[in-house]
């Protein structure tokens, strides 16, 4: 698979302030890259780099094999870019804005009306076209936002917190989406919420005061740290000394009455013995769910790990 | 490209009122002064006929209005062009462009173009005017035409520092008034012609008023229209400059 983004000893300071520390990474083809970072950690500035709206002080940005500061108008034919604020004019129907859109991104003539139609299905705005940008809902404006990245079909798609401000059924909708562009994208995609990484991403990085402390892949994660935890619902009382008595359980803790947590060791999976175990002494097997919290785990444990030393 | 973004510029600025109350008012002012200069004809006209040489109706009525249009022109040029680049950057549009595959060079003088072609739309409606007087009278076409050359090169020059001023500062306010009082100096600058009996040469020759004047009567020379194209690439330069400047901000 090919590398789309090349990313080497990338550095930037404002003033005196480090804000983006000697970054290196690569993103290929059929990739999501998660970018996870308490605020300031220096996201925002590694995607306007990225995407050729600030200058790196130190380092080069390769976007399908074209530096962004030596052939900046070849590289910026692969990126589609969503800022943190969308930028929309407000004073434009969604239409209109996004046929301006094309027009910058150079599409041919021929292709804007299907490449408009495309992504105002893809992103669900074909009931509010005609319609002001000013007069809609954070919701559509940020989904204005992303269809603004995505309609000339680019390689390299950055997208800045692209899930803020949508209810629940957008953010699923949204996440389907990046999930369908990743097949023949490449995807970076920042967020302070981790259950989204789980969700849409295939790799994770983690940057604190700007310098990355991790990257790892997503499916890897819960491998590396060879522990995972049920959450488990009974109808009836359990007697604790039989599941633990199951191999690969680690231990339990009561979360209040009978809902309690196993904790257990991946390597050996117990999750289907202690089903059967519930079943069949009758305690009544109610609800039984994995817990996502091993981002979270890593998450903190290096962030904190980081700022101590 | 350019003319992408210079239509889109173009087409912005009646989406607000302000274009819109701005050619009102101007139309409003600039006919009102057009009548008096036409009553002034008027009222002049027995006396004129006896003297040989007197000045005719080109005279009396166009170059006074192409002269008050310029200083109306001053005052309003400043508040069309201050949010080209300032507001953009104050509602974090400008990514849009920056992340586009376009040039720095491109982004300004679509700007340029777009904020131009208004200010060139209100130059038609004033050049429209004195084409009234053809019902009556005879009109001096050599003159006339060098009169509107003369605004049509002057707007040029107010738009490009009104751009540059934008590129500049964060806020439209400050734009407008940094534009103004760039503009506002700029004219007087010849002042010290008539203050002093040694006028500065290099003042005099900075000095808009001067290069628009002798336009106006009607005599081209290379110096002044060479004088409002460095103007206005010297504007440009710098407004392209900035805004490469802004991407690398310490």
């Amino acid at each position: 698979m090919s590398t789309l983004i090349e990313v080497e000893h990338l550095t930037r300071y404002f003033g005196k302030i480090l804000a983006v520390d000697n970054i290196n990474f690569n993103v290929k083809k059929g990739e999501v890259l998660g970018f996870l970072g308490i605020n300031g950690a220096g996201k925002t500035t590694t995607m306007q780099m990225l995407s050729g709206c600030l200058a790196p002080s130190l380092g080069s940005i390769k976007i399908n094999g074209f530096d962004i500061l030596r052939e900046p108008l070849l590289a910026k034919r692969s990126i589609g870019y969503l800022p943190d604020t969308p930028p929309l004019y407000k004073d434009l129907s969604v239409k209109e804005f996004l046929f301006y859109c094309a027009h910058l991104h150079a599409i041919p003539k021929s292709d804007i009306n299907l490449a408009l139609d495309i992504v105002l299905t893809r992103c669900g705005l074909t009931s509010v076209t005609n319609r002001l940008i000013a007069h809609l809902s954070k919701g559509f404006q940020q989904r204005i936002g992303i269809a603004q990245a995505i309609i000339h079909n680019p390689d390299v798609i950055i997208l800045d917190e692209p899930t803020v401000g949508l209810d629940p059924l957008q953010i699923i909708e949204i996440r389907e989406l990046i999930r369908e562009l990743r097949q023949d994208h490449a995807v970076i995609l920042s967020t302070h919420i981790l259950s989204e990484v789980h969700e849409t991403c295939t790799h994770l990085q983690i940057i604190n005061q700007g310098k990355l402390i991790a990257k790892e892949r997503v499916d890897s994660i819960t491998q590396s740290i060879n522990e995972s935890s049920l959450i488990i619902k009974t109808a009836f009382p359990i007697d604790a000394e039989s599941i633990l008595s199951i191999k690969g359980v680690r231990n339990l803790e009561v979360l209040s009455n009978n809902q309690f947590k196993i904790n257990f060791k991946l390597t050996q999976d117990p999750t289907q013995q202690i089903s059967e175990t519930i079943i069949n002494k009758g305690w009544g097997l109610i609800e039984m769910s994995p817990s996502k919290q091993n981002i979270e785990t890593l998450f903190m444990a290096l962030t904190k790990a980081n700022n101590n030393s | 490209m350019i003319f992408t973004i210079a239509i889109q510029e173009f087409k912005s600025h009646f989406k607000t009122p302000l274009a819109w109350v701005l050619f009102a008012v101007l139309q409003i002012i600039l006919s009102y002064l057009y009548l008096t200069q036409v009553e002034t004809f008027d009222l002049m006209q027995d006396k004129l006929v006896g003297i040989e040489g007197a000045p005719g109706l080109t005279d009396i009525i166009v170059t006074p209005l192409f002269s008050n249009a310029a200083i109306i022109l001053l005052l309003v040029t400043p508040l069309l062009t201050m949010r080209v680049i300032s507001e953009e950057r104050r509602n974090k549009t400008l990514p849009l462009l920056l992340a586009a595959p376009l040039s720095d060079t491109d982004i300004i003088l679509g700007k340029y173009l777009g904020t131009l072609a208004l200010l060139w739309l209100i130059v038609i409606i004033i050049a429209l005017m004195p084409l009234s007087l053809l019902l009556g009278g005879d009109l001096d076409m050599g003159k006339y035409l060098a009169n509107v050359l003369a605004i049509t090169l002057l707007v040029g020059a107010f738009t490009s520092t009104g751009l540059f001023m934008s590129t500049l500062v964060d806020h439209p306010t400050v734009a407008a008034i940094g534009t103004f009082g760039i503009l506002l100096i700029l004219w007087l600058f010849n002042i010290s012609k008539t203050m002093s009996d040694q006028p500065n040469e290099l003042l005099e020759y900075l000095s808009l008023l001067n290069h628009f004047q002798n336009i106006q009567t009607g005599l081209l020379s290379t110096n002044d229209i060479l004088y409002f194209i460095l103007f206005v690439t010297f504007f440009i330069v710098l407004s392209i400059y900035c805004l490469a400047n802004h991407r690398s901000q310490k």
